[in-house]
């Protein structure tokens, strides 16, 4: 069945649906994204050539400082969320009792509609009536409330750790499928010849997670980048743009200005960082896969 | 269970105890949002609007519950359009997703690696990349502020997952079945509907569940940009209608929350069993 030519022909048949519709869905988007971005389409009904002038005009002082921030935001992120999730999925992988429930319990941020947990961070940062302003001012940290969402500094850490949170289940329940794959065989053998628990952690499991925690950190750093409800909901890319990442600032200037040309512009320069992301893994997981056999 | 793998697994009781404090602080980070969440629901507008903060409400009451209802009188709308978008996206999904996981499965043929690839990358788009495009394209189909408008393009991205998922699942299925029905004289169409489609059906459940949730949990943004009709609003959107004038209604807005959410908890208690081994499923062994 395999190779013959109408087994051929039939893998396209079944194939050709789910291919039509993503290209339709997101290649032809892909393309218009990139013709759009050399034009000055508006709500306006004519639309011009403009060449490269949409380019020339992002490049400024205020738009590296966009890249940079987007950077920034998302290596924290990312970097938090490998560390919480391998911390999270080593005490889950834990043969206690009540770790089947403790797994259930791990679910809800990323099950539940981001907006909602997004509302309630909200309420959280919440600078005069807030949870953690006012635990913060009962244990004596601070004396006056402090409105989280309210101070460029803040609201960048508030918006990544809300990022992260939601992020975390994810990566934990990842790294904990990859930590009960491993040979249980291995952890008898080391045991036998003595090596305490956090030995065989340190020797056994962490080295041969190190695949899944870097396909884990990839896939992270493509939605990571991408994350735009968070953001949004929480402050719009303020105070003054102190939270404004490409992707922010990419549908404030197309959706929230009209100006499609400017927009796609920006969307063409995250195609390219994604690109870049998107080869980096395919590398990196191929090599890691290779590595395998 | 061989003897070691019992010895290994017992701990000492200051072991246990580091163990169980890991978890506590763990969950205690996954879990505040919502027990604090709760307990605003249950506070009136008056306690939460009051310095200094309170954890714990005072005479609270399940008022908001009642009350959401009368505020925003569409709320059950909201919840009837987030289940319908979210149950025509798994339809379609599964309907593409099933020949094309088969197809990937069990045909060799040149491109199939770079195809598998290319619907991988197609989820670095989702969200707001793309979203002028498509938001052109749904003008153009004349189908802004209308269910289409925020099924059409959800389904695009949860395609990936789900054939990533299922082909997974169908490579486990020993071939000498399906090569059995074949010498028996049965074509392709036959067996796979026949064959592979009965034994694979915990693997399609499993996409459908997440395809699900995947769909409910992120309706946002293209309900944002393509809808502006509140009678097709799915939830997420649809809470920002406890956003008054002057004040947000917090305590209503978080009863509305948990009663949104009351679904999908309750399906991830029935079903987390397949959640957990389809989610990560295809992440592990690829």
């Amino acid at each position: 069945m395999r190779g013959s030519r109408s087994a051929v022909i039939f893998a396209w048949i079944l194939l050709a649906p789910a291919v039509l519709y993503v290209m339709a869905i997101v290649a032809y988007p892909l393309v218009d994204t990139f013709i759009l971005s050399f034009t000055d389409a508006s709500l306006k009904k004519t639309t011009n050539w403009v060449g490269w002038a949409n380019y020339s005009k992002i490049f400024n002082a205020t738009f590296a400082e966009v890249i940079i921030r987007t950077f920034v935001w998302t290596f924290f992120s990312v970097s938090i969320k490998m560390l919480i999730g391998t911390f999270g999925a080593t005490m889950l992988n834990a043969a206690v009792p009540g770790r089947a429930l403790f797994r259930v319990l791990t679910m809800p941020p990323w099950i539940v509609p981001m907006a909602i947990g997004i509302f309630m961070w909200g309420w959280m940062y919440n600078g005069q009536f807030g949870m953690i302003s006012g635990m913060m001012q009962r244990l004596g940290m601070v004396d006056s409330p402090i409105a989280f969402l309210a101070q460029g500094s803040t609201a960048f850490w508030a918006t990544i750790i809300t990022d992260v949170w939601i992020g975390v289940p994810m990566v934990t329940l990842y790294l904990l499928a990859a930590m009960q794959a491993i040979p249980q065989d291995l952890y008898e053998a080391a045991w036998t010849d003595g090596a305490r628990r956090f030995y065989r952690f340190r020797r056994i499991t962490l080295p041969l997670l190190v695949p899944s925690m870097i396909t884990m950190s990839m896939l992270s750093l493509i939605s990571t980048f991408n994350s735009f409800d968070i953001i949004w909901i929480l402050t719009r890319g303020g105070p003054s743009g102190e939270t404004t990442t490409m992707i922010i600032d990419t549908y404030r200037t197309a959706i929230g200005s009209n100006k499609y040309g400017e927009g796609a512009a920006r969307a063409v320069l995250i195609c390219i960082f994604l690109s870049i992301f998107c080869v980096c893994y395919f590398r990196v997981t191929s090599r890691l896969s290779a590595g395998d056999k | 269970m061989s003897k070691p793998t019992v010895m290994i697994n017992r701990y000492s009781w200051y072991e246990l105890l580091g163990i169980y404090a890991g978890i506590l602080v763990f969950l205690t980070f996954v879990l505040a949002p919502f027990v604090e969440g709760f307990l605003v629901s249950l506070k009136p507008l008056s306690q939460l609007f009051s310095s200094p903060y309170r954890f714990f409400p005072e005479n609270g009451s399940f008022e908001a519950y009642r009350t959401m209802w009368v505020s925003v009188p569409g709320f059950a709308r909201y919840i009837f359009n987030s289940f319908f978008i979210s149950s025509v996206v798994t339809i379609i999904v599964l309907i593409l997703v099933v020949p094309a996981a088969y197809s990937f499965a069990r045909f060799e043929f040149r491109g199939a690696g770079v195809l598998l690839g290319a619907f991988l990358a197609v989820k670095m788009f989702s969200g707001a990349v793309l979203l002028i495009p498509l938001f052109r394209l749904m003008r153009s189909l004349g189908v802004l502020n209308t269910y289409l408008a925020m099924i059409v393009p959800g389904v695009a991205f949860i395609i990936p997952t789900g054939i990533w998922l299922l082909l997974a699942y169908m490579k486990r299925i020993p071939r000498e079945l399906d090569e059995a029905a074949h010498v028996d004289g049965a074509g392709y169409f036959y067996t796979l509907r026949r064959v592979i489609i009965p034994i694979a059906m915990p693997g399609i459940i499993v996409v459908a569940i997440s395809s699900f949730i995947e769909a409910y949990a992120q309706q946002f943004i293209y309900a944002l940009t393509f809808n502006s009709k509140s009678e097709y609003a799915p939830l997420p959107v649809g809470l920002f209608a406890y956003f008054g004038r002057q004040e947000v209604i917090w305590n209503e807005l978080m009863a509305a929350s948990f009663v949104g959410i009351a679904p999908a908890v309750v399906a991830i208690f029935f079903l987390q069993r397949y959640l957990v081994s389809g989610l990560t499923a295809g992440a592990v062994k690829q």
